[in-house]
């Protein structure tokens, strides 16, 4: 035992170990950081566990364009554990989204970032966007047709970009089409040059953690004064701080191995997603969607006014980050707490309700054609007449129905029609139908007038409830 | 202080040249391992992708009247490209000596649009862009009509010209 100790110690000193880590381990922390400080971690220990899942599953993908989908079903189907590392990743990609933007909320509420912790909130917002884009990048790499319109989606994005626009896009795909440099492209944005700046950062972030310390909890009336700040900060640590490991740090690890946990959970109930198609850009028949954490983003472009959408691609994400890496530069003393920051409370919550609803829109979808709707049936036109009948083959067969509803069947992009004829009369539905609307294509120059009159005649017995 | 510290002119001019040497060295050395880096980088834009032509039917095989799908290999496919090597087209037939080439992709955000032939309309499953047969807006997003490659008719071939996917820029 003795020489055990020996040996240890001759290691530790000249390693070096405890005069490197323990100073950071138990550097003293406020005292009444408890719970409300675990997210941060949380958005670490996902940053690790990714970094494992995706060393593990480098191992088994193929990052050329030709082979990485039959490596994504070799891991899915036929690797040992394929499936759940798969799932993991998928789900630690989630965890870690949902964590830093818990983290970031929080930060800016209880407006952490102000004097002297500006920088941490600088390098905190190019960290939080470089995990969307990892997110992005990652969901591509499965390769599938999602993975490759995706990586379309974003090169038209790219495209937006004035004057470089182009230039962008091409780099982004590794050339003019889709082909054999997108994949090797992305594969090593999303698993060198990303991970790079994230490390970078993160080590950036977490040393100015140690030398700034972590913000105490806001008090009502207790104002941040960058002339004597740093000094109470000291003084009061001296008075009431305590070592981070391991008074503080046991929350965080509680917390963050729960989180893991419940990742783990998720990916052995639920499972990855699962593949779409093979990447064939020739096969159209695709109905490309992104992961959820993407979902958001998806409905805004739908929702957009299109006069205005070209500029706000770019606008948007450019005063975005504008906005929030000036915060500290802007408000950087005075009250921190929430209660006495209503307006930043305020902002956060409709951030929050907006980015939600977007996100249940998008899993609506309202505005995207309803491809797979049925013909309708009998049991929905309730007629016997066969020129309505003829009129409802023809509703289905000229698209009409992808975007409208009748008797609960079909598309939600335009109005429900069940009920058309309690609204318009013939002649009304007649002039819509060949000179269209706002948001309709006009059908007058495809429809024949037997045809027209069918339509008309079985949306002229609409009478229906919804 | 020590006297044998205190510097003499002739140390100064030897030092500040072994600093700017080793600092020229370094520039030196990072500047050459830089250029095929960079090049690396940026080889989508140093590269010129050929415009090449390539048969995707012969003329009698497509209606008039009718919009179809074509696939052509892409210019410059490698090896591992597999299913990426090649791109598609709306083939329309307009006229007996009048054909049409679209881009598949819709002009909001390069998603895959779908010809509905009954319907006489392409529709974007992403977010509901529509166009008419013209390729002309008809309902949704898309800021501008569906990019259209350059075809001819080449004796009883019909040959599409190999393009970029179309990128909608700002002021469309």
């Amino acid at each position: 035992m003795k020489t055990l100790k020996k040996i240890w110690n001759w290691i530790d000193d000249r390693s070096g170990f405890t005069e490197m880590f323990m100073p950071l381990m138990k550097h003293p922390v406020p005292a009444d950081s408890k719970w409300s400080y675990v997210f941060g971690s949380a958005t670490l220990f996902c940053l690790v566990l990714q970094v494992i899942t995706g060393i593990a599953l480098s191992l088994l993908y193929q990052p050329s364009s030709a082979e990485a989908y039959q490596s994504l079903e070799f891991i899915t189907n036929e690797a040992a554990f394929g499936n759940v590392l798969r799932g993991i990743h998928y789900f630690g990609a989630s965890g870690m989204i949902i964590m830093v933007s818990i983290h970031m909320i929080q930060v800016y509420i209880t407006a952490a970032y102000k004097f002297p912790r500006e920088m941490g909130w600088v390098s905190g917002v190019i960290l939080f966007f470089m995990t969307i884009a990892m997110g992005f990048t990652g969901q591509l790499l499965r390769w599938d047709s999602n993975g490759v319109w995706s990586a379309v989606v974003g090169a038209e994005q790219m495209g937006r970009i004035p004057f470089i626009g182009k230039w962008a896009a091409r780099l982004l795909l590794g050339g003019d089409t889709i082909g054999s440099h997108t994949l090797g492209r992305f594969y090593s944005y999303h698993v060198f040059i990303l991970p790079a700046i994230i490390f970078l950062l993160v080590a950036y972030h977490l040393t100015l953690l140690i030398i700034n310390g972590i913000s105490e909890p806001p008090k009502v009336g207790r104002l941040v004064d960058p002339k004597t700040y740093r000094q109470w900060y000291k003084e009061m640590l001296v008075e009431k701080g305590i070592p981070f490991w391991p008074y503080a740090a046991w929350r965080d690890i509680i917390f963050g191995a729960a989180t893991i946990i419940a990742i783990i959970i998720l990916a052995i109930w639920i499972g990855p997603p699962e593949l779409t198609t093979p990447p064939n850009v020739t096969y159209l028949n695709t109905n490309p969607s992104p992961d959820w954490y993407m979902l958001s983003i998806f409905s805004l472009f739908a929702l957009m006014p299109p006069q205005i959408e070209s500029y706000m691609i770019v606008i948007g994400p450019a005063l975005s980050i504008i906005f929030l890496l000036s915060l500290p530069f802007i408000s950087n003393k005075g009250e921190r707490h929430p209660i006495r920051r209503p307006w930043a409370v305020f902002g956060s919550i409709c951030v929050i309700i907006f980015v939600f609803s977007l996100f249940l829109l998008g899993e609506e979808s309202t505005w995207s054609p309803k491809f797979d709707a049925k013909p309708l049936t009998s049991v929905s036109i309730h007629s016997t007449d066969p020129l309505v009948i003829n009129g409802a083959t023809l509703f289905y067969k000229k698209g009409c129905l992808f975007c409208h509803q009748i008797d609960k069947q079909g598309g939600l992009k335009g109005p429900d029609l069940s009920d058309l004829a309690l609204r318009l009369t013939a002649e009304d539905i007649t002039i819509r139908i060949l000179n269209g609307g706002p948001d309709m294509p006009a059908y007058g120059g495809t429809l024949s007038k037997t045809e027209l009159t069918a339509i008309v005649a079985f949306l002229s017995s609409r009478k229906f409830k919804k | 202080m020590n006297e044998d510290l205190i510097e003499k002119p002739e140390d100064e001019s030897r030092r500040s040249f072994l600093v700017n040497l080793s600092l020229g060295l370094s520039y030196f050395s990072a500047a050459v391992a830089g250029i095929p880096v960079l090049a690396a980088i940026f080889a989508p834009l140093i590269e010129k992708t050929p415009k090449l032509w390539r048969k995707v039917g012969e003329v009698d095989s497509f209606q008039v009247g009718t919009t179809n799908l074509v696939t052509f290999e892409n210019a410059n496919p490698e090896k591992w490209s597999g299913t990426t090597a090649s791109s598609a087209a709306w083939l329309r037939r307009d006229a007996t000596d009048k054909f049409t080439a679209f881009a598949v992709n819709c002009t909001h955000l390069g998603c895959p649009v779908r010809w509905e032939a009954d319907a006489h309309l392409f529709m974007c499953p992403c977010h509901g862009g529509v166009y008419y047969k013209d390729g002309s807006v008809a309902a949704g997003p898309p800021p501008k009509a569906l990019v259209q490659y350059p075809v001819r008719i080449n004796k009883k071939d019909i040959e599409i010209q190999t393009s970029p996917i179309p990128i909608t820029n700002i002021s469309a």
